[in-house]
């Protein structure tokens, strides 16, 4: 997962590469990108968690690539890549949704913006960017519009927390209080005019990611702004750590874990975000053939009973040691304070209260099937 | 933070303090730097015989898992009960927050072992800049 792929020339920085150094943040190679992983200056990957859980943290997620949509038949095409139904989107709405292969496993999962009358942004992963955007102009092309793959043009800041809607009306005339959550508006940003912002994220908490121009003094003065007018809200830098276990809490999932080209939508529950009576799209034929053959995995969320935690690629046993699957992501979840994964085992399996064993170092660990996500937020009404 | 000069320190970032007949073992500061918050420590029980060199345990932190090397031979006399409810007292002070206790096999082990001047270039060299 971590591997750089032998076409990509060279590790790739965000536009605020220096600026996380500048912060003394400990950096990590991920999906082909030199990123931050924690900043002990923030005071580490649980305390950057537990900002974003109580108050607002903010995250570098340039990694991150988009492609735009745009003509006449942008909403066609888009219904034909994606599994859910982005007929029901309204201008400024947003939903959760995914591109599939014809087997009905993923290519990515995705997040469709529609930006206007006949225009879509898809926010896609950092590692399957190319990938991504050779599939969707392959899957498009009997389509009458415009495709785009505007990855390097944004600088993508995630303002993430109870706290963010806060900090971030600070720096922008846009009235956040009326944009719901998956929900975008437009706005003018540190002084940038027309900055999209979007009340989206990846932590399983309120918050808000707006995209400004990939420069690095733009980029670097926004960050600097955001921070400075986050002093009074406790705002930390939070690295790709903390991002990792703030989505695992909330079950949000993660490419090459939880969802991959070999698992497909009902494996990964993802049912509701898949809009079966959509007359047709990639990979749906399969995913009506894998539905009435049943499911023969399906992805829960496990809490360690014994002392022990599971880790990604880790082996799930019966009671009796046999081996019936497998962890997706597993960490110590720090607002939790419990140790939590997720994995795929067989349905008998699945239900909750269920034990079962994890491998750890040669040693079945009991485990118990409990109800995802593992977190929530407190919803205000 | 300083490397205490009456210490002994591996290669893999463990520190053992001896008296010549037993020794107390733990893991470096710059280890609980770079593994970064520690919550979870796995040890040996009282009376497992650990052999210079070989793992004897494991330190998990957030994002990763990490073997813990014996820096010398010897049956483990006493094991820090606080770390398994308290493993981030590692982070807070990795020279006092000892992991077990041991009666040395072979004092002599030591002798091979880096002394805190020649760890701290070490470590420096493997930072690499």
């Amino acid at each position: 997962m971590s591997v750089v792929e032998a076409t990509t020339p060279a590790i790739r920085k965000t536009a605020l590469n220096v600026l996380h150094r500048q912060m003394g943040a400990k950096m990590v190679e991920f999906n082909g990108w030199d990123m931050p992983v924690e900043y002990p200056s923030s005071g580490g990957i649980i305390a950057e968690h537990n900002a974003v859980r109580t108050g607002v943290g903010i995250f570098d997620v340039s990694h991150m690539g988009d492609i735009r949509l745009q003509g006449p038949e942008a909403l066609a095409a888009v219904q034909h890549i994606s599994m859910n139904d982005a007929s029901r989107l309204a201008v400024g709405q947003a939903q959760y949704s995914a591109l599939l292969y014809s087997q009905g496993t993923f290519v990515d999962d995705v997040i469709v913006h529609r930006l206007g009358e006949d225009d879509y942004l898809l926010v896609i992963n950092a590692g399957t960017r190319e990938r991504d955007f050779n599939w969707v102009r392959d899957n498009t092309r009997q389509f009458n519009c415009k495709v785009e793959n505007l990855s390097d043009d944004f600088t993508q800041i995630a303002i993430q927390g109870p706290k963010g809607v806060d900090l971030l009306q600070k720096l922008t005339d846009a009235n956040l209080s009326v944009v719901k959550f998956y929900w975008v508006t437009r706005g003018t940003v540190c002084g940038l005019k027309n900055t999209l912002i979007a009340r989206t994220g990846y932590t399983a908490e309120d918050g808000f990611e707006i995209y400004i121009p990939a420069d690095e003094s733009t980029s670097a003065m926004v960050w600097n702004r955001v921070l400075e007018a986050g002093k009074e809200f406790g705002v930390v830098a939070c690295g790709l750590g903390a991002r990792n276990t703030l989505r695992l809490e909330g079950k949000l999932p993660l490419y090459g874990h939880e969802i991959s080209d070999t698992i497909n939508v009902w494996e990964a529950g993802l049912d509701r975000f898949c809009k079966m009576e959509k007359p047709e799209f990639v990979g749906r034929a399969a995913l009506e053939r894998a539905k009435t053959e049943g499911l023969k995995r399906t992805l829960v969320g496990l809490e360690m009973v014994e002392r022990g935690i599971a880790r990604d690629g880790y082996k799930v046993q019966d009671d009796h040691g046999h081996e019936i699957g497998y962890v997706t992501s597993g960490s110590f979840a720090p607002f939790l304070k419990k140790n939590i994964a997720l994995a795929y085992v067989p349905p008998g399996f699945a239900n909750i209260g269920s034990t079962v064993k994890v491998e750890i170092r040669s040693q079945g660990v009991k485990a118990q099937v409990v109800p995802t996500p593992f977190y929530k937020r407190p919803r205000k009404n | 933070m300083s490397y205490p000069t009456d210490f002994r320190y591996t290669k893999e970032h463990e520190w053992i303090k001896s008296d010549g007949k037993s020794a107390t073992i733990g893991i470096t500061n710059h280890a609980q730097e770079s593994l970064g918050d520690i919550v979870f420590v796995e040890l040996p029980k009282v009376g497992t015989e650990l052999a210079a060199g070989k793992t004897f345990g494991s330190v998990e932190s957030v994002k990763a898992v990490s073997d813990l090397y014996a820096p010398a031979s010897g049956a483990v006399t006493e094991v820090n009960a606080e770390l398994a409810t308290a493993p981030e007292k590692i982070n807070k002070d990795a020279h006092t927050a000892w992991m077990v206790k041991i009666v040395l096999k072979n004092p002599g082990e030591l002798n091979s072992l880096l002394s805190a001047a020649d760890y701290e270039k070490f470590v420096a060299e493997e930072g690499g800049h």
